[in-house]
């Protein structure tokens, strides 16, 4: 029964977020609440050899100055440390040591009735510092790159096969770094609650994750601490790991024993993680016919001195593209800096962009269209495992993809197409990203009226999950989507993990099946079981929840209400709780995929660039719903567009300093900037991959986007930017 | 933010009292910059004197049939008012070119003439800035300079002026009524901003204990063959890389009159009485601007990141009289550049 699931049905959780209801971590409130404000350190590496608090805490109202030499008790271990997705290394201790390890980094808290006391106090803490020699410059130190682990085995001879290739293109594609900026403040209040115990509201992608690491890093016991976050404005891979705002919020919670609540300053959060720069070097070799001898992707990143942040920037062509020699090769820069995060298709945004950026430089030095070298190339099997796929339907992506945008009209040669005073360029782009999915328990409590509470642990990040969460227990239990209701991200309810990858769509839906199956059962048990009953001879797994019947699967129609059913059992709530547990098959790949086309219009002379049309043909199984995932990959082709031409960190390497460090000079795009997105769903049944043939949008909307746009541009101009993002004072002569 | 005294002024002369009293006072109006930089410390006023309530809001016809326009009316009202859009729209063009809508309606026009720069290192009160700090020295000539000015600059400062409005003021030639303790004056709005020289702590000639009262228009509107083309990193809501206030009057297809004024390039609005000149009584060809370009761009020099500003510049000073000659002024509505 598929009344919602697969339909534009809009987001149950709308009207709260547009009506205000919907409450944010930092909103909430308690009596006696106070605040803390951040004070950062202004250098990036060294020592803090003076921390004179004493004028701020003259300053009326001022209840406390937290520092490294009078904050209550931390973990003093590492793995304290280490949340569910923390990467190798020793992670940042807020509020540890007298250690700096990055600019920006928070070094006091000042704790007030007021928040705007807290911030004037905070400029009153007096700071010494004997500073170190320090790097955080990855183009400078580039020569210190340490390899890490291969990220894929290397097959064939990689190097031999490039050096006797009969066409070769190289090249180093450097994508700078980048902040996430939800809209959003990164906010915790912790809640002092009178039996001692702490109610932490925080913005996070997972509130397990974070309590965990609250109760290693406080020494607490499960018990004592829960952490809820009903509501996040935007996340996309910052809220993954705990952030320093809910370490300070809840230490100065327990040393003033009163509730806290710290909201950190946009420019405050760009001492947050952040997408991290990299350098791209790719080489293709090919036959003149388009088919690849070999492939080599080497990416060198940033990472912290203290953490060693990776993400697979360069396997992305063993999915992608056929050749029989390959090499992948991933270097990280230790910098003066915080330590990287994951960002919305973490390695893949910034991989793919360079890998289809070189393939769009071959298919121009082959004299072949892109399509159709990537056809050439098209890959069955995922090269690294040698397994073919759950579904690839990336075929018909570029198929539907190029109807929809009209690419045959496609003049070959650049600066062939022309609107006037604009330059047109037409550029294509593949995208890939994983089809991850996780263990997940739902909670499913009906009672008696009819009404269902769904509740599971996980976060919902702006992506949905309230929606689709609904949409499958309203089909599973046969009721209107109106007597369903979600209760979402409470470390309390049913596990979860953080809310990332993409795959809390497809571990979500199928825990609420599980959980769903258990009720349908019961109430099977139940309906047999009462006088007369019309379903008497009928074994459960013939009977399915519909219209608030326990019906029949057969002609008969016979049916009885789920109402009837738990009256005559005298109950008043079923509740069933379930962990879904994927079956581990290693036969088969998993991914989603894309085919992106995008329009760029170039002013000839003023070089200002405008992306007219995008057209995204996504591969990603079973589409949930409709309007928000149209609405996800939608939002991921905006922020194609912004880190193709405008995304990017400054950093002034003399002060070790973000100079951007705002949303006015960050750039991102706005709508004078956004023209016509266009999104297909490519169907992709797969009967593979989970029960529901689900893969998961969060990511796969973002990859492509910007080599697309970045081959557009070349395609308008024949000038080739492989340092982002694509300003208009790189297309000047 | 600091801690701050707050006055209200109840008229002009009150308010000018009250800046002679203490001399780390600032007025307030709209505050959409002034707030903004005491967040960031960079601005520690001791007292605000909020003017916002002084009755500086009309649009009055002068005698000689120009416009006076008060200090207090928001960027939006002016943008937007009748005889501003049929008589000066390349004054309503370059204020809708600004900011958002929403800062536009808190902004004033005097507060506009009083935005500072958005240098980042005269932002960021870590870093070494003499406009902020004098003495301390200029972050940006060896750093990230490529929003930095281009024309006019010293060793002391490369900042910019970001303000479009100005840029169109300075190009139809307004004044700019003042008023202190010895009395009232005017300045012409070229004259207003200075450059940066030794000084650069100073944005304005606006001597201390002294209020905006009132921008003063000139008869002369070139409604009909004008634009004003600002060119930014995005399409919307950034600051100008390079803009351009052009507005001439033809006779047939000969310049009789013609206004150049940048945006972006430096410390106040740019214009050159020899690009000027060049311009009247000629042809209005893509040649003749050219040539008017380089006369205004000359003496430009770049740092590090924004040499590019140069060759941006001339191209838009171009574009830009292209447009006022046509009688298609750029949109600032439109998604694209004309």
């Amino acid at each position: 029964m598929n009344a919602y699931v697969g339909t534009p049905t809009s987001r149950v959780d709308g009207r709260a977020k547009v009506t205000g209801a919907a409450k944010y971590a930092g909103e909430f409130t308690a009596e006696g609440l106070v605040h803390g404000f951040v004070v950062e350190a202004t250098i990036p590496r060294g020592r803090i050899v003076r921390l004179d608090t004493g004028e701020a805490l003259k300053v009326a109202g001022v209840l406390d100055v937290l520092t490294h030499t009078n904050r209550p008790s931390l973990a003093d271990k590492d793995e304290a440390w280490k949340d569910e997705v923390a990467p190798e290394g020793s992670p940042f201790r807020p509020l540890y040591d007298d250690l700096i390890r990055f600019n920006g980094q928070p070094i006091a808290l000042v704790v007030a009735e007021e928040w705007e006391t807290a911030k004037f106090a905070a400029t009153l803490v007096r700071i010494d510092y004997e500073q170190d020699g320090f790097a955080t410059d990855l183009e400078a130190e580039r020569g210190s790159a340490r390899e890490m682990d291969k990220p894929h085995e290397p097959r064939g001879d990689a190097k031999a096969a490039l050096a006797a290739a009969p066409l070769r293109h190289e090249a180093d594609y450097l994508i700078p770094t980048e902040h996430h900026n939800p809209m959003e403040l990164y906010a915790t209040t912790t809640v002092w609650e009178s039996d001692g115990k702490l109610t932490v509201y925080d913005k996070t992608q997972g509130v397990q994750n974070v309590q965990k690491f609250l109760c290693g890093v406080f020494d607490k016991k499960p018990e004592e601490i829960r952490v809820l976050s009903p509501y996040v404005g935007g996340a996309f891979g910052s809220g993954l790991r705990p952030q320093y705002q809910v370490v300070l919020a809840t230490l100065a919670a327990l040393a003033l024993k009163r509730s806290v609540r710290v909201v950190l300053t946009r420019q405050q959060m760009y001492g947050l993680g952040y997408r991290p720069m990299t350098i791209e070097h790719v080489a293709l070799g090919a036959r003149p016919d388009g088919t690849l001898d070999a492939v080599s992707h080497e990416a060198i990143a940033v990472t912290s001195r203290y953490e060693d942040f990776s993400r697979n920037d360069t396997g992305w062509a063993e999915q992608l593209y056929k050749s029989p020699n390959s090499h992948f090769s991933h270097k990280l820069v230790d910098l003066d800096v915080s330590t990287p995060c994951d960002m919305r298709a973490p390695g893949a945004a910034t991989g793919v962009l360079a890998l289809e950026c070189a393939m769009d430089e071959l298919a121009v030095a082959l004299k072949l269209d892109p399509i159709e070298l990537r056809l050439k190339c098209y890959s069955d099997r995922d090269q690294s495992e040698d397994l073919p796929y759950t579904s690839k339907q990336l075929r018909e992506c570029y198929a539907r993809g190029a109807e929809a945008f009209g690419w045959a009209r496609r003049a070959p040669a650049p600066r062939s197409m022309r609107d006037g005073k604009e330059l047109i360029g037409w550029g294509m782009a593949t995208g890939v990203w994983e089809a991850l999915q996780m263990p997940v328990a739902v909670r499913i409590v009906l009672t008696a009226n009819g009404h269902a509470e769904v509740s599971c642990a996980a976060s919902d990040i702006g992506t949905g999950t309230y929606t689709i969460v609904a949409q499958v227990a309203a089909d599973a239990l046969g009721l209107p989507i109106e007597n369903i209701s979600v209760r979402l991200a409470d470390s309390t309810l049913p596990q979860a993990p953080v809310e990332g990858g993409s795959w809390m769509a497809a571990s979500s839906a199928h825990a609420v099946l599980g959980a769903a199956e258990d009720i349908r059962q019961e109430l099977a048990r139940l309906a047999k079981a009462m006088p007369g009953s019309p379903l008497a001879n009928l074994d459960a797994a013939d009977v399915t929840l519909v219209d608030g019947m326990i019906a029949s699967d057969g002609k008969d129609g016979a049916a009885v209400s789920i109402a009837d059913v738990m009256r005559h059992s005298k109950l008043e709530r079923i509740e069933k709780e379930k962990l879904n547990q994927f079956t581990e098959d290693k036969s088969h790949a998993r991914n989603t995929h894309s085919a992106v086309f995008a329009e760029v219009k170039v002013d000839e002379e003023l070089g200002v660039i405008r992306v007219t049309r995008v057209v995204s043909a996504v591969a990603a199984g079973r589409i949930l719903n409709t309007k928000t995932g149209r609405s996800q990959i939608m939002g991921s082709v905006v922020w194609g567009i912004g880190m193709a031409l405008h995304e990017e960190t400054m950093m002034d390497h003399r002060f070790g300093r973000i100079m951007n460090a705002n949303i006015a000079e960050y750039h991102i795009p706005v709508n004078a900037d956004i023209h016509d997105i266009d999104v297909i769903f490519v169907d992709e049944p797969d009967s593979r991959i989970n029960r529901m043939g689900i893969k998961g949008l969060g990511e796969i909307g973002i990859v492509g986007v910007p080599a697309a746009i970045a081959n557009a541009v070349y395609h308008a101009t024949g000038k080739r930017i492989r340092r982002f993002p694509i300003t208009l004072d790189k297309l000047l002569d | 933010m600091n801690n701050f005294q707050y006055s209200r002024a109840s008229d002009v002369a009150d308010a000018i009292r009250l800046l002679a009293a203490d001399p780390g006072a600032k007025l307030i109006a709209g505050g959409t910059n002034l707030i903004d930089l005491m967040k960031e410390n960079v601005e520690r006023p001791s007292r605000l004197i909020d003017i916002s309530r002084l009755p500086l809001r009309d649009i009055e016809e002068t005698a000689d049939g120009g416009l006076r326009i008060g200090a207090l009316v928001p960027n939006s009202d002016l943008a937007y008012h009748p005889l501003i859009e049929q008589r000066y729209p390349l004054l309503a063009s370059a204020i809708l070119a600004g900011a958002s809508a929403q800062l536009r309606n808190m902004a004033s026009v005097g507060g506009n003439l009083m935005q500072r720069t958005r240098c980042a290192y005269f932002y960021d009160t870590t870093t070494p800035c003499n406009k902020r700090s004098p003495g301390t020295g200029c972050s940006a000539r060896d750093g990230l300079n490529r929003n930095h000015a281009i024309l006019g600059t010293s060793t002391s400062c490369i900042a910019t002026n970001p303000s479009d409005m100005s840029v169109a003021l300075a190009a139809l030639g307004a004044l700019v009524h003042i008023a202190g303790r010895t009395g009232e004056r005017t300045v012409a709005l070229t004259d207003f901003h200075r450059l940066p020289d030794d000084k650069p702590h100073l944005d304005t000639n606006l001597g201390s204990g002294e209020i905006i009262t009132a921008i003063e228009l000139p008869p002369q509107g070139f409604a009909r063959n004008y634009s004003y083309l600002k060119i930014r990193d995005r399409l919307s809501y950034a600051f100008a890389l390079v803009s351009v206030a052009a507005a001439i009057e033809l006779e047939g297809n000969a310049i009789s009159e013609a206004r150049l004024a940048l945006g972006g390039v430096a410390h106040k609005p740019w214009r050159s009485p020899e690009a000027e000149a060049a311009l009247r009584g000629q042809a209005a060809t893509p040649d003749h601007f050219g040539r008017a370009a380089d006369l205004l761009l000359q003496g430009a020099t770049a740092r590090s990141h924004n040499g590019f500003k140069i060759e941006l510049a001339r191209r838009a000073v171009v574009r830009a009289l292209i447009q006022a000659t046509n009688a298609t002024p750029q949109s600032q509505a439109h998604k694209k550049i004309a």
